[in-house]
């Protein structure tokens, strides 16, 4: 009778230990949209998505920045580099600036750039109002394209910054669907 | 000790006719001090399997330049070292006792699940075998560190696999296992045994086992995407698609860092078992010393990013986490204050466990002290990813979590064979390890102060002296550990007879209540405590 009767209260106690077990299991998961939101708040992630409207458009005379272009393709048989190496300007300046890429492989593929900054402390002052990172990109076997970035320096930029290299790089993105284009699927 | 005979006479007809023989008694094993005994051979084997792959990593540190292994293989090795030493070795080790123990400490007649208990217990072996199976994949075992950090988890061989498989499956163990241990605990315990008069050893497990079924399903959840990334397409991790390799980071160290400490938890259980019954006096301070373990488990859910100051985060969070650390000083302080304040004015004496006990104090306090220093975050810049940390994490989790099982064992060896260990020997085996280790990881602090990076084989000549003293000292450490074989099987097959209670000052149920060895069935009838 009181062996049952522990029995079933040990049965009880294993239940909710499988149901919170299972639970955290999920809290794993949920730590991925958390950490996302997270970034996006704090700003410091939120590397292809457009700036907030740029708020202060004073443009700066009073000091150069110099630009540096670079450019990769991760794995992919891509010829991908930019139309200029380095460009000088001033902050607050809206600049427009383009980035050349051919698929050079058989196949259509979709690819995504992802920007990286250095030094990395001046990527929240380069604000991107349009780019090619923003959106996927696939390209047929063959095609091309010219793809512009238009951005301005934010001129609270530290004044140690004289350069910032601005770098894509095109990973492949396995499994979207490509755009039927010229009938190649 | 007439209690004790008495109790083993009413069982004695129990005993026999149900034990089964052969190996079908150690497959089909329920009885938890079986199971016990089974997790403490494994963890053995596995730590002897951990410690060939140091040696190997220490072999090829031995002088700068590339002589013994290949670089891939070195990573490799450097890689499952720690899997097998935290996954197959400390942690078993641990379950190992609580299942011996705790029914004993509570009166209990075994755990409450024991048919899972023995599942449990079954699973650990095929999770070892993937993990040495991947070294013989394709590309040979994943180098990626016991970290398995993305994105070159997402691209390493089919060796991966199996590790995370074999991750899955340790984490299922474990998980089980502590369902068992928290439901035992809770529910299994003597009448007039309150939560507060159990113990030390089985608050501690309370509270680890509590943290393994919070944060061993976070790391499976990290392995699962990792594993999704590689064959399913998804891109948690991927940056192409849209994820983040520090997301990775972020969710391995919340189970990473509660994992700490539930390696060391159990261990501050043992010592607060050892140092009371050598020093003659009871614990001093012990309802400070359940507060102060649930302190540091809770604190440990909060200070997970320390380990990645280096990954970029905003200086707010930096800040934070670097005081939350900081603060885990306090409460390890208090259990630190107190083993020292039990032994205050206590009739000590220093058998072997007592020696690995104060082993365990001295040498863990030193390696909470790197720690506090690693917890400040521009210091940490600086000797992120150096032996600076490998010297700090093996002084924790060697000297720490090892040497309290050393303790454990030495001290319980006679309560579970019948028979004492070799004093002389067991002596013998403190200072060699306890000099051993101090050649091979003091030294190492130098070495990342100096800026040698961790985790590669080859090195710039100026480390070359103090490289050589750690191999010295690590092949020292590893012979060592064969004189501890060597003890305990003498003392299973040869050793004297032991009293109920070879230890004056010991006063758990398992000493006062239950005659040497433990009979295989104890406390069918409830102990009663007043």
């Amino acid at each position: 009778m009181n062996s049952m009767k522990s029995e079933r209260a040990n049965r009880r106690m294993m239940t909710r230990l499988s149901i919170f077990a299972v639970a955290m299991f999920g809290f794993g998961f949920l730590l991925v949209p958390f950490y996302e939101k997270i970034c996006e708040v704090t700003g410091v992630n939120n590397l292809i998505k457009p700036a907030a409207a740029v708020e202060n458009t004073q443009i700066d005379k009073s000091r150069w920045v110099t630009l540096e272009f670079d450019s990769n393709a991760h794995g992919l048989e891509w010829d991908f580099k930019p139309v200029q190496r380095s460009v000088r300007v001033h902050p607050g300046e809206m600049i427009q600036i383009e980035y050349d890429v051919r698929n050079n492989s058989a196949n259509a593929i979709v690819g995504q750039a992802i920007p990286s900054y250095g030094p990395k402390h001046a990527a929240p002052y380069v604000k991107k109002l349009e780019c090619f990172c923003f959106k996927q990109q696939p390209l047929q076997a063959g095609e091309g394209k010219r793809m512009p970035v238009q951005f301005v320096i934010d001129s609270a930029l530290p004044a140690d910054v004289n350069t910032i290299t601005l770098s894509y790089t095109f990973f492949e993105v396995k499994g979207a669907a490509m755009p039927k284009a010229g009938g190649q699927g | 000790m007439d209690a004790a005979h008495a109790q083993s006479h009413d069982h004695s007809h129990d005993d026999h006719g149900h034990k089964p023989s052969g190996i079908m008694r150690w497959v089909k094993s329920t009885n938890h001090k079986d199971i016990g005994t089974m997790y403490l051979w494994f963890s053995f084997c596995m730590f002897l399997v951990g410690g060939v792959m140091a040696l190997i990593i220490r072999s090829e540190l031995f002088q700068p330049g590339l002589q013994i292994v290949r670089p891939d293989f070195f990573n490799s090795m450097t890689t499952y070292h720690g899997l097998i030493m935290v996954f197959g070795a400390i942690m078993p080790a641990f379950v190992g006792f609580a299942n011996w123990l705790i029914p004993m400490q509570i009166g209990a007649p075994d755990m409450a699940f024991p048919r899972m208990n023995n599942l449990s217990f079954w699973l650990l072996p095929p999770a070892a075998l993937l993990l040495i199976a991947a070294q013989f994949m394709p590309g040979g075992g994943a180098g990626v560190g016991w970290t398995m950090y993305a994105p070159l988890s997402t691209q390493a061989g089919p060796a991966m696999d199996l590790t995370i498989f074999a991750v899955h499956t340790l984490g299922i163990s474990s998980i089980m296992g502590s369902i068992n241990i928290i439901t035992t605990i809770l529910n299994m315990r003597a009448p007039g045994l309150t939560l507060m008069k159990m113990p030390l050893f089985c608050w501690t497990w309370l509270i680890t086992a509590y943290l393994l079924v919070a944060v061993m399903p976070v790391l499976a959840g990290a392995v699962t995407m990792t594993l999704t990334d590689r064959h399913f397409g998804t891109h948690f991790f991927n940056a192409a698609g849209g994820g983040d390799p520090v997301l990775y980071q972020h969710i391995f160290w919340f189970f990473g860092h509660p994992e700490v400490y539930i390696i060391a938890i159990p261990a501050f259980g043992v010592v607060s078992q050892v140092i009371p019954a050598f020093s003659r006096k009871p614990l001093f301070g012990y309802a400070s010393m359940v507060y102060a373990t649930a302190s540091i488990a809770i604190l440990s859910f909060m200070v997970w990013a320390h380990h990645m100051y280096t990954s970029g985060m905003p200086v707010e969070a930096q800040l934070y986490f670097m005081y939350a650390t900081a603060l885990i000083a306090v409460p390890t302080g208090v259990k630190v204050f107190n083993w020292v304040a039990t032994m205050w004015k206590g009739s000590l004496t220093f058998e072997t466990p007592m020696l690995f006990s104060l082993g365990f104090l001295f040498l863990f306090t030193l390696g909470g002290f790197t720690g506090l220093v690693l917890s400040i975050t521009p210091v940490d810049v600086q000797l992120h990813d150096t032996y600076y940390v490998v010297a700090h994490f093996h002084y924790v989790m060697v000297a720490g979590a090892l040497f309290s099982a050393f303790a454990g064992i030495y001290f319980w060896l006679p309560k579970w064979t019948g028979k004492m260990y070799n004093e002389t020997l067991g002596k013998w085996h403190f200072w060699l390890s306890l000099v051993f280790f101090n050649v091979t990881f003091f030294v190492q602090h130098f070495l990342g102060l100096a800026g040698m990076p961790r985790r590669i084989p080859d090195y710039a000549l100026q480390f070359a002296e103090f490289n050589m003293i750690s191999s010295i000292g690590a092949f020292g450490f590893g012979l060592s550990q064969l004189l501890f074989l060597y003890i305990v099987i003498k003392c299973i097959t040869s050793g004297e007879k032991a009293p109920d209670k070879p230890w004056e000052g010991a006063d758990s149920l398992e000493w006062t209540h239950l005659p040497t060895p433990a009979p295989w069935h104890s406390f069918e009838t409830p102990p009663v405590i007043k």
